[in-house]
């Protein structure tokens, strides 16, 4: 599957890596349902650590849209709420 | 519903409807291509922006470093002098503008760490602008329409989402650029009001001003004696008038301009 983190790219990560990532994405979920920075700020790194250490940058030429889409690492919780629900956040 | 899936849909979507807005599916490819070309543009616009706005502190940073070293000059000229009073001022000054450089350094690397991701993402975008340009060719010279519908479809999802990041990124650093470009522009009205001046003592510097009248101090005192004697020596010539004020006249304004002297060099 392929996994695009925000301002860094994509990656491509082998399927047997989902349950793993959905875990830690559930923890992520959580922490910006409850509004609790420091949780989410750990739950975000988290995320993109595994999904960085599992994954392989994907060519700049491909045109292959990704099967997930990650916030990027320095989005604070107020930001990852907005996108999550104004879909106007994002431009293009 | 998960943080993952959800971000992606919303891309999702925002792809599909640039999909959906042309009835010839084909023309998305030129309306999309377009699209990208202009994110292109506005991408390396966003480049030269943090460019400039990191050179700018750049410069300010010099300044303030150079003022710094001033002072620690006029502290080590002052101890010199016995005036340990003078170079605890001189270095509580410096120590001031330090924490002034400071912020501007945390501004530098921030707008350094951007300059560089927003060229990343720009070569990024390039490389995939390239990539659907090739693909848009072969689709329109090969497919009917009918058949052209979901290879376009893919690849408009897939530069769209691209287009996406990078917009986010290239708002984020033009938001962030104006906000240091009005740090900026407040520090240089400091700086061009004076009011900075008084704390790093550019042009009127009192503790500068203050050594050199020591310096100055004993000589005038000399030419004072010298003065006092040549009246003394020739009383007559007093009577000429004129001669002892004007004596005087021109022995005050001398000392006065005498730091001021110092004070350019």
């Amino acid at each position: 599957m392929i996994v695009r983190i925000l301002g860094e790219g994509q990656l491509q990560l082998d399927d047997s890596a989902s349950a793993e990532l959905n875990a830690l994405d559930a923890a992520l979920e959580q922490a910006v349902n409850s509004g609790d920075e420091p949780a989410f700020r750990a739950a975000l790194a988290a995320l993109l650590d595994r999904v960085r250490a599992l994954g392989t940058a994907l060519p700049a030429d491909t045109l292959e849209p990704s099967d997930s889409i990650l916030p990027r690492a320095d989005a604070d919780l107020g930001e990852v709420r907005s996108m999550l629900t104004d879909e106007g956040y994002i431009p293009g | 519903m998960s943080v993952m899936k959800r971000v992606s849909m919303i891309f999702r979507a925002k792809a599909n409807r640039a999909l959906d807005r042309m009835e010839d599916p084909r023309e998305t490819l030129d309306y999309s291509y377009q699209r990208q070309l202009e994110m292109l543009t506005q991408v390396r616009r966003g480049v030269a922006d943090v460019a400039t706005s990191r050179k700018r502190v750049e410069l300010q940073m010099n300044t303030l470093r150079q003022n710094q070293n001033r002072l620690e000059g006029q502290a080590k000229q002052a101890l010199g002098a016995g005036r340990e009073d003078l170079a605890r001022e001189a270095l509580s000054r410096k120590a001031a503008l330090g924490s002034q450089l400071a912020d501007l350094e945390n501004q530098y690397q921030s707008l350094q760490a951007d300059e560089e991701k927003l060229t990343v993402a720009s070569q990024r975008l390039q490389a995939k602008v390239e990539a659907f340009r090739m693909q848009k060719e072969t689709i329109k010279a090969t497919y009917t329409a009918a058949e052209a519908q979901s290879r376009i479809g893919e690849a408009v999802s897939g530069i769209s989402e691209e287009m996406g990041d990078v917009g986010m990124a290239v708002q984020r650093a033009q938001d962030k650029t104006a906000q240091m470009q009005a740090r900026a522009g407040a520090i240089d009205e400091l700086m061009a009001s004076g009011a900075l001046d008084d704390m790093t003592g550019t042009p009127r510097d009192d503790i500068q001003a203050e050594l050199d009248s020591m310096r100055s101090g004993p000589n005038i005192e000399l030419e004072l004696q010298r003065l006092k004697g040549e009246i003394g020596a020739a009383p007559t010539q007093a009577i000429e008038g004129g001669g002892t004020p004007a004596a005087d006249g021109t022995a005050a304004p001398a000392a006065a301009e005498q730091p001021q002297a110092g004070d350019g060099a």
